[in-house]
């Protein structure tokens, strides 16, 4: 992972000190709402319903341990004991104090963490695949590109007053694990005919009140030429993004608009100005970069050691365990280990200050030192040995993060909704927790295998409803909570938007609709292992809307 | 209002011209940018200083046959989180290779004066007189800057790719290359 | 975007102010004598939009005081007592209607 020097540690020490003083002059009343509130959300904190909420990068996910417990430490000094991973790879605490932030934000500074620009008009958090730099068949680690985006787009002076939020996606799998067709500006790495790393650029996706699938503009970006590119895709969006309505300033809308031909021919002519010039980025700076990013000092290892395969054969949850979370590691002997947050009756995505203590310890003792966040709101020990997987699977499981389902009907994806937000119509937690106790059987969740639920309280879209398979969406209908229900969306390389089965239903019933859907698939299926989403591909909405609207 | 220039307040020289009114010889002006545009080819031999207001909806790609004519070029902030003059700003100075005055004239706060400065700007018609007395402050207290844009400060991956440790300390101290 | 005192004010029943406190985000809501309590008994409640208007602009005037004052529906029970007027008002008082770990230290809010 990226190890700060002196510059890095210099920038951060500056913003939290400059931010010290915004706060001081807000406080004093030097500076109005209107004034501070840009300022505030540069450094990622928003006003929700109780309190302010601090939202903190992760960036593209990667954490150290020592991070992490800094992370605890910051819930149990300033927060209520715990903290909420996002669908972006970052973390929220909701119960912060203005007042206290300064010297929070001191704290994290200590850590390499900051909360600069998790909100706001800039440029966000550089979010990649939560298996990168371990997973087999990976071009290259593709941290290495979103370190070099991060820097770039860190307190950017011509892109901090864009006309709305920015997101960019990276990927280097062929399988996208970091759904980059529904970003802004979506970078999927692959190799051309000659062999050389390049990118596709994928710009104009994204979800909310009008989702859009990201258009391809350009093929193949070498790497040389990633910087100028992007900044000449965020110049034509500063100049020429809608600033008259904020439900139409993404670019998004902007790609929509002029269609994707012109402006790919917008972002050309732009790009020609500068592509040669002083972002152009030649090997030995891109090697720099590399160089700061510490790798593990793996030993030689078989795979399929037998004491895994005796403790498999002695325990059945552990056994349960490795089948469900546990995954391929592209070096032999080692695996790549996903934690559920996700336990029955839980709250999507939360993790007590004690458990990430725990986990910042089992990190060190089997993973290197390194965590990884993913979008679907589970944290991943990258790099654990085969061997070790029976003392970890105990002290996971002692810690509640080892609920073997991920991707599973009870791997839930969640914003946080009315219980904590102010923009949402609904409350979407107790709809998760309700859904995992209607789902608690793991042989079952097993038997259903992989789907994705996504909730999202409101139409901003934050649980990404739009692409899971199935997805709800709060709305307000005469003071009463509904939701309405898409089912068939993808995130991934084949990311597609889900399909509206019928009117919203209430709340009390939202939970039965689900399970009706679900014994409906059960029904259709052509065989066990046909997904959900592939059933739905076959067969179609139909069956699915007349089974729940049948008596509804 | 008060014009800020090299970090202190000055008067301003230019006489802003409204649309229809006569314009004065002798004296520096600046004009709306469809009265410029009218005028351009007229004003091509005066002697004293000319300025265009240019607005944030229009290419500063326009302004590219009059350049090295114009010694004032003030671009707008209708509101601070408006952020397309920095657009406009960098392409003039980077792209174009505009030397004269840069001026931010509208909402211009203390908390934009660094991202101002960056994108090329070298004048400031500052809202409220408590920032301008803090603008060589805000500069002061900003020192590491990860892009590299056209106000010659270098940034942190060239400088640690030049010469590790005396490069670093270089660019912690550093002044503005102009 | 209009501001709320940009645009005609209309209520459609009983409604107070409130806001968050700037220091810590706490909810508050607007008192009859020109402050600002957390003790959503003390709310000023008012029945017509120029008296409920009044309340609002004194409130945004308050920057120091409160963050992101506006208006919100109450109900009010045969014996006078007040209530909030829908979920979100009801959350933000009794705060959120899931369980939070033991570490929180928050109650559970009743009966949502």
């Amino acid at each position: 992972m990226y190890v700060y020097d002196e510059f890095d540690r210099t920038l951060v020490a500056e913003r939290v000190a400059e931010f010290r003083g915004q706060v001081a002059r807000r406080i004093s009343g030097e500076l109005t709402e209107d004034e501070f509130k840009p300022l505030r959300l540069m450094n990622g904190v928003y006003l929700q319903l109780h309190a302010y909420m601090l939202r903190i990068a992760i960036p593209y996910g990667t954490l150290s341990s020592a991070q992490l417990r800094m992370l605890a430490h910051v819930g149990r000094a300033y927060d209520r004991g715990y903290g909420h991973f996002t669908t972006r790879q970052n973390i929220q605490f909701h119960w912060i104090k203005l007042k206290d932030l300064p010297d929070l934000m001191a704290d994290l500074a200590r850590a390499g963490l900051h909360g600069m620009q998790t909100s706001g008009n800039c440029v966000r958090n550089i979010t990649t695949d939560q298996w990168a730099g371990v997973a087999s068949g990976e071009i290259e680690d593709p941290r290495i590109s979103a370190e070099i985006l991060r820097q770039h787009s860190t307190l950017h002076p011509e892109f901090s007053f864009l006309p709305r939020k920015f997101k960019i996606a990276l990927t280097a799998s062929a399988h996208d694990r970091a759904a980059v067709r529904v970003h802004d500006i979506g970078l999927h790495m692959h190799r051309n005919d000659a062999g050389e790393i390049g990118f596709e650029v994928i710009v104009g996706g994204g979800l909310g009140r009008t989702p859009f699938i990201g258009k391809t503009i350009k093929r193949f970006l070498p790497k040389r030429d990633l910087l100028s590119y992007v900044e000449a895709i965020l110049r034509v969006y500063n100049q020429f993004g809608r600033r008259d309505n904020i439900y139409k300033a993404r670019i998004k809308i902007l790609v929509h608009e002029l269609g994707a031909e012109a402006f790919a021919k917008e972002v050309e002519a732009e790009w020609q100005t500068i592509k040669d010039g002083a972002l152009a980025l030649d090997p030995a700076l891109i090697a720099e970069i590399a160089a700061r990013f510490r790798y593990p000092d793996y030993e030689t290892l078989e795979d399929s050691p037998p004491q895994l395969a005796q403790a498999r054969a002695a325990d059945r949850r552990f056994s349960q365990w490795v089948d469900n979370s546990v995954s391929n590691h592209k070096l032999p002997g080692y695996s790549i280990v996903t934690l559920s947050l996700k336990p029955e009756g839980g709250t999507p995505g939360d993790a007590t200050s004690e458990q990430m203590d725990v986990i910042a310890d089992l990190a060190d003792r089997y993973s290197f030192g390194e965590i990884r966040v993913g979008h679907e709101q589970n944290l991943v020990l990258p790099h654990v040995a085969q061997r070790d997987l029976a003392a970890l699977w105990r002290a996971l499981d002692a810690a509640g993060v080892a609920t073997p389902n991920v991707g599973l009907v009870s791997d839930i994806i969640s914003c946080p909704g009315l219980d904590y937000c102010s923009l949402a119509n609904t409350r979407s937690i107790p709809v998760a927790q309700e859904l995992t106790r209607r789902f608690r059987d793991l042989d079952l969740a097993h038997d259903l295998g992989r789907l994705h639920i996504n909730i999202s309280g409101c139409i901003n879209a934050c649980g990404h409803h739009h692409v899971g398979h199935i997805g709800l969406l709060g709305v307000e209908k005469n003071g009463e909570e509904f939701f309405q229900v898409t089912i068939g969306g993808r995130a991934d390389e084949g990311a597609r938007l889900g399909t509206l089965i019928g009117p919203a239903v209430p709340y009390a019933e939202v939970a039965d609709v689900v399970e009706d859907i679900v014994s409906a698939y059960l029904e259709l299926r052509a065989r066990p292992d046909e997904i959900f989403l592939e059933t739905v591909e076959r067969v179609g909405v139909e069956p699915f809307k007349e089974r729940v609207y049948a008596t509804r | 209002m008060r014009l800020v220039r090299a970090g202190h307040v000055i008067d301003d020289p230019f006489v802003r011209v409204l649309d229809e009114a006569p314009i004065p010889d002798g004296v520096p002006v600046v004009l709306p940018a469809a009265r410029f545009l009218a005028e351009a080819a007229a004003l091509a031999g005066r002697a004293a200083p000319i300025g265009v207001l240019w607005p944030n909806n229009r290419k500063a790609a326009e302004l590219m046959p009059y350049l090295d004519r114009l010694a004032l070029v003030a671009l707008e902030f209708p509101k601070f989180k408006d952020g397309r003059a920095y657009s406009q700003a960098r392409q003039l100075r980077e792209t174009y290779g505009y030397r004269g005055e840069l001026r931010a004239t509208g909402d211009v706060l203390r908390d934009q004066f660094m991202f101002l400065v960056r994108a090329g700007f070298d004048a400031f018609e500052v809202k409220k007189d408590a920032d301008v007395a803090a603008f060589s402050t805000e500069i002061a207290r900003h020192t590491v800057f990860y892009q590299p844009t056209g106000d010659g400060r270098v940034a942190a991956n060239w400088a640690r790719h030049a010469q590790p440790a005396s490069a670093q300390e270089a660019v912690l101290k550093s002044e503005p290359v102009r | 975007m209009t501001s709320p005192l940009e645009k005609k004010l209309k209520i459609a029943g009983p409604v107070l102010i409130t806001a968050n406190r700037l220091g810590d985000g706490a909810v508050i809501y607007r008192t009859a004598d020109h402050g600002w309590t957390t003790d959503f008994a003390r709310a000023a409640v008012v029945t017509t939009a120029p008296a409920a208007s009044e309340l609002l602009e004194a409130a945004i005037a308050d920057d120091i005081g409160a963050v992101g004052a506006y208006v919100a529906p109450v109900k009010l029970d045969k014996d006078g007592g007040v209530r909030p007027g829908n979920l979100r008002e009801s959350i933000r008082l009794a705060g959120p209607t899931i369980e939070l770990p033991a570490s929180a230290g928050m109650p559970v809010s009743a009966g949502l």
